[in-house]
């Protein structure tokens, strides 16, 4: 008997519409001194679409109190698998606490009744925006992205996240736990690559409702905003506070109906 | 008129004539008597300037064009046309009125929002008449919906200048943009000059604006009251002028926030131009919106809800109802109820006061609609179009509908922009929602149902940003409007209507 | 036990809103001449008093056949409309001026007693020379959902009506919705109404406008269904010259031409004469008139 063990190497994948896949591109990139990643390619960014496409409207269908206690439960998934992201989870765990607690909220802080001077019940409601693209900055920490893609789950949105082009591992681990988590296949989907090639591609698709761009970068800015317009995609970048970051990914919708039996 | 207009009319090109009703004996026909809307009242300048720092001044490039009447093609007055040396102009005086405006406490900000929609009240027989002369709609709704709403809408944000820390949830420190660039449609002249002036200048902003250009008239008047009204010079700046003078005012050095309403195709446009640029941006674009009425509604206001939806202002409302989407089993009875209905529409001059259809604004517009309608019978849909005397000179379509219209067909998924339904049909609602979504606008809907729990599980599955249950067509400055999708974003109306127009502390 | 009833679905606000749109419909110049005296025309005017006497009837009856005597013009009444025992001093009064003689009958305006006597009542004011018959519907019986005896008691006094027309009074103020008016409607038709009528006149509300459009929508229905043509009578509350002008409009509005004649409109009323006098001397003469230029009976 030998008391040798050798260590089996993580390879790590994309997190697509609940699935680990490889890149569909076969390609990788080296990060971190020698750690393979997928090269995530415009035919992922496709499919990753696709997924939250086919998980926004049964993601949006639960009850706001039931997108609280997954966002939860991702939380304490965080919690206790701090040691994969080298322990220091505390600020992206408390980012998940805080939107968790917002799904059942943001009702009534955004919500209205109108007094409409004509005999009908009139409300507005915050609805979600739909389909949110993240594009994580250069040097995103976890509690960024964590941050980046719980306010869009919050309120019923699903989300494609280009991660970080050279430190991308931080959230590839992130898909490990909610992949354990209960939050459903294709609600989150997780891409590494190169910047340069998702964030366009992500930008540009059509069926993208929304985009948080996080890039930093005033260049690419332009860019991605002028995608945008092609279908009216709403785009936010900056400083926000979480309400106007939830309100900045909900639309308002405004429901009459008559008053008089 | 275009040739499809001039297609035959009253008659039915697929489907079936109306049931005959039994005729009783010895009818009598009793007419009402024209009654028109006196314009004695009503004085227009032969030429009116554009409206900058207070006074109305002279062009830069000296260049005026007429405003005509869309109903008998006569022109009304002498318009200027601003360039871009206008726009910085405004800009510039915009700017320099900024601060001090946005000093004043809320409360006597806001009184000189309330003293403009005093005066909107005070002038609203005068601001209907030009309304309906400039654009063609009927008097009726110039006098009754249109000014009438645009004073509610200047009351209503009034009373929010001194509240917005409790209008906007955060931490209580707001700051306006600065100086707004605002860009305003011709189917609604003042009404919308209102949504965007009054929540910009509760909020402490200044702003330019630009009324459409073949419907200036109302918003010169309006800055007439605002002269009345003793607003501060350079607060509010009205540069009339064509589409390069918005495309000018939309990219000018100095703006902090651009509102527009209008087309999908201008909107684009707009984010394009402001790409990259930390420029607050909030759109109010085109529509498709599906009215939908399923075999247990109360039939008959249905009918009524369908005809406000699409023939209110000849159907130049972005949120018009311009696909019906009719259950099956009902469809037949319903096109036929609405068929029969649509005869007893009076079309014709917007000034009668008996007049439901008015003028179609432009004779660009009138070729769009008839471009449309041509497509739409080339398509196979079975046009029927209302068969009346229509007057010799002006822009005029007869409300039409099509019926089968599939929803491949141009007309079940371009905006027409004026009155022609699409008629299309569905079995359940599930069918109902995916067929109501299934367009890249996301406006509005219509549901037409007596069973509330469904009313509420179709609207919540509607991607629109108004959904009408059992009416349509209302507005009011408490509730917010807005679309989804490619129905541009942000919202006018309510609280909401203010976010777009401050800065607040993250 | 009686089955179940199917309400038909009718929108308050929406009906509100067709009615508040119609009524600013203007109507000037020569329409408001002929709709002032097509409105005349239409009138059953009535009176239904404790305190009737023959010789009251008579000055109403005088008043109905000649409204106008400085005006000839102006059409006589279709009927003049009283109780039972005032029905032969009608007839008498309006004796080949082609005026009718309509007689509420059947326990009006309750409709509290038995079907026996309602129906005698009926057979008696029509040997006595009525030849319109207005009944009540039996509201005890329709608001306890026995909707097969509203039927069948309207049938049975349509037969003791005989060549008479019956117009059947749905007292709607009493119904509770429209949609109940509306069903109503379809059950008086059904049963064999020559005209359906709003009220009483004697109940909180009478004809107002959301109430008649609701049964104008059910006669036109009624008429694409079966083909037979059914007559409207508001009555109760229209008493003024704008108000009568609005059911003209209404009616136009709602089923058409074909029915502004007196032999599918009646208006109930009786001082709203005198303000379509007033209002029609006015268009005349340009003058606006007093109270003493008006007949009083």
């Amino acid at each position: 008997m030998s008391d040798v063990r050798v260590a089996i190497a993580k390879t790590y994948k994309l997190y697509i519409g609940g699935a680990f896949v490889r890149s569909e591109s076969g390609r990788h990139d080296v990060v971190d001194d020698g750690v393979n990643v997928p090269r995530g390619s415009r035919k992922d960014v496709r499919d990753a679409v696709k997924a939250a496409r086919n998980a926004q409207a049964g993601w949006a269908k639960k009850t706001a109190y039931n997108r609280g206690q997954i966002l939860y439960r991702a939380a304490e998934a965080l919690e206790s698998r701090a040691g994969e992201f080298g322990g220091d989870v505390g600020e992206a765990v408390d980012a998940l606490v805080h939107y968790a607690g917002w799904t059942d909220k943001l009702g009534a802080v955004l919500g209205t009744i109108n007094p409409v001077a004509a005999p009908f019940l009139s409300m507005s409601t915050p609805e979600p925006t739909g389909v949110v693209a993240v594009l994580c900055g250069p040097d995103d920490a976890l509690a960024s992205l964590v941050s980046a893609i719980a306010a869009p789950l919050a309120v019923g949105n699903t989300v494609v996240v280009a991660l970080p082009e050279r430190t991308p591992l931080p959230g590839l681990d992130l898909g490990e736990v909610l992949g354990v988590s209960d939050i459903p296949g294709g609600v989150v989907n997780l891409l590494s690559g190169r910047t340069a090639e998702l964030v366009p591609a992500l930008a540009a698709h059509r069926d993208v409702n929304a985009i948080i761009d996080a890039t930093g970068d005033p260049a690419l800015a332009v860019d991605i905003d002028r995608f945008a317009a092609e279908t009216l995609k709403r785009t936010i970048r900056g400083e926000h506070s979480s309400l106007q970051r939830l309100e900045a990914l909900t639309e308002l919708r405004t429901v009459w109906h008559p008053i008089g039996a | 008129m275009s040739e499809t207009t001039t297609a035959p009319q009253g008659t039915t090109t697929n489907g079936r004539e109306p049931a005959a009703v039994a005729t009783p004996r010895a009818p009598l026909r009793w007419e009402y008597s024209p009654a028109p809307e006196s314009t004695d009242h009503v004085r227009l300048r032969e030429r009116y300037g554009l409206f900058i720092d207070g006074e109305f001044v002279e062009p830069a490039g000296g260049a005026y064009a007429p405003t005509i009447n869309p109903a008998t093609e006569e022109p009304l007055a002498e318009v200027a046309q601003a360039g871009a040396d206008d726009v910085a102009r405004a800009v510039a005086a915009a700017r320099a009125a900024q601060p001090a405006w946005a000093a004043l406490p809320g409360l006597e900000r806001g009184k000189y929002i309330f003293r403009i929609a005093r005066l909107i009240q005070e002038r609203a027989r005068e601001l209907a008449i030009v309304e309906t002369l400039d654009g063609g709609k009927p008097i009726k709704e110039s006098r009754d919906v249109d000014i009438p709403l645009a004073a509610a809408h200047f009351f209503y944000y009034a009373g929010w200048a001194d509240k917005l820390a409790y209008a906007l949830p955060g931490d209580g420190v707001v700051t306006p943009r600065g100086v707004v660039g605002q860009v305003i449609p011709w189917n609604f002249p003042l009404l919308m000059a209102a949504w965007k002036l009054a929540p910009a200048l509760a909020t402490g902003n200044t702003a330019v604006l630009k009324p459409a250009d073949t419907t200036p008239l109302t918003a010169l008047l309006l800055a007439e009251i605002l002269q009345e009204a003793e607003l501060p010079a350079g607060v509010v700046n009205i540069l009339p002028g064509d589409g390069s003078a918005g495309a000018a005012l939309v990219r000018a050095e100095g703006i902090d926030k651009v509102a527009f309403t209008g087309s999908t195709a201008v909107g684009r446009d707009i984010q394009t131009a402001l790409a990259g640029k930390d420029i607050g941006l909030t759109l109010e674009l085109g529509g498709k919106s599906a009215n939908i009425v399923f075999e247990d509604a109360a039939l008959d206001q249905a009918v009524e809800g369908i005809v406000q939806g699409i023939f209110f202002n000849q159907g130049h409302v972005c949120c018009a109802g311009s696909r019906l989407l009719v259950q099956e089993s009902v469809a037949e009875q319903m096109i036929e109820r609405l068929w029969t209905r649509m005869q007893a529409l009076r079309i014709g001059d917007p000034l009668d006061k008996n007049t439901d259809v008015g003028a179609i604004n432009s004779a660009a517009q009138l070729a769009r609609i008839g471009e449309l309608v041509g497509a739409g019978v080339a398509e196979g849909a079975g046009l029927r179009q209302v068969s009346c005397a229509l007057p010799d000179r002006g822009y005029w379509f007869a409300p039409a509908l099509f019926t089968e219209a599939s929803p491949a067909h141009r007309i079940s998924r371009e905006e027409i922009f004026g009155p022609v339904l699409a008629v299309t049909t569905f079995r359940t609602h599930a069918e109902a929602i995916e067929k109501a979504n299934n367009s890249p606008y996301g406006l509005a809907a219509g549901i037409w149902t007596d069973k509330g729990s469904k009313a509420f599980e179709v609207a919540a599955q509607l991607q629109a940003g108004v959904v009408w249950q059992n009416t349509y067509n209302h507005f009011d400055p408490t509730a917010a409007f807005g679309g989804f999708k490619e129905s541009g974003f942000g919202r006018e109306g309510g609280a909401a209507g203010l976010r777009p127009y401050v800065r607040q502390g993250a | 036990m009686s089955p179940t009833r199917t309400l038909p679905h009718v929108d308050r606000v929406g009906i509100q809103e067709r009615v508040d749109a119609l009524a600013k419909r203007s109507i000037k110049g020569e329409a408001k001449r002929e709709g002032l005296l097509l409105a005349i025309s239409m009138l059953d005017l009535t009176t239904l008093e404790g305190a009737d006497t023959p010789g009251k009837v008579r000055q109403l009856a005088a008043k109905a056949v000649t409204p106008s005597p400085a005006y000839p013009e102006v059409p006589s009444c279709a009927a003049v409309c009283v109780y039972p025992t005032m029905v032969r001093a009608a007839c008498d009064a309006v004796a080949g001026s082609g005026v009718h003689v309509a007689s509420v009958a059947t326990g009006f305006p309750a409709g509290q007693t038995p079907l026996a006597t309602r129906l005698e009542e009926v057979r008696l004011a029509v040997a006595d020379g009525a030849d319109e018959i207005d009944m009540v519907i039996s509201r005890d019986a329709y608001l306890s959902g026995d909707d097969a005896r509203v039927a069948d008691e309207i049938e049975q006094i349509k037969d003791a009506c005989g060549d008479a027309h019956l117009k059947v009074i749905l007292e709607t103020v009493e119904l509770g919705s429209y949609d109940h008016i509306r069903h109503a409607s379809m059950l008086a038709m059904d049963a064999g109404a020559d005209f359906i009528k709003t009220s009483t006149g004697k109940a909180a509300e009478g004809a107002t406008p959301g109430v008649i459009l609701v049964m104008l929508e059910a006669i036109r229905d009624y008429a694409q269904r079966t083909g037979r043509i059914v007559g409207m009578k508001p009555a109760g509350g229209v008493s003024t010259s704008k108000a009568a002008l609005g059911v003209l409009v209404l009616v136009k509005e709602t089923l058409g031409d074909a029915w502004l004649t007196p032999d599918l409109l009646r208006i109930g009323a009786s001082s709203v004469l005198n303000d379509l006098l007033a209002q029609y001397i006015k268009t005349e003469t340009g003058r606006y008139g007093r109270a003493e230029d008006f007949s009083r009976e």
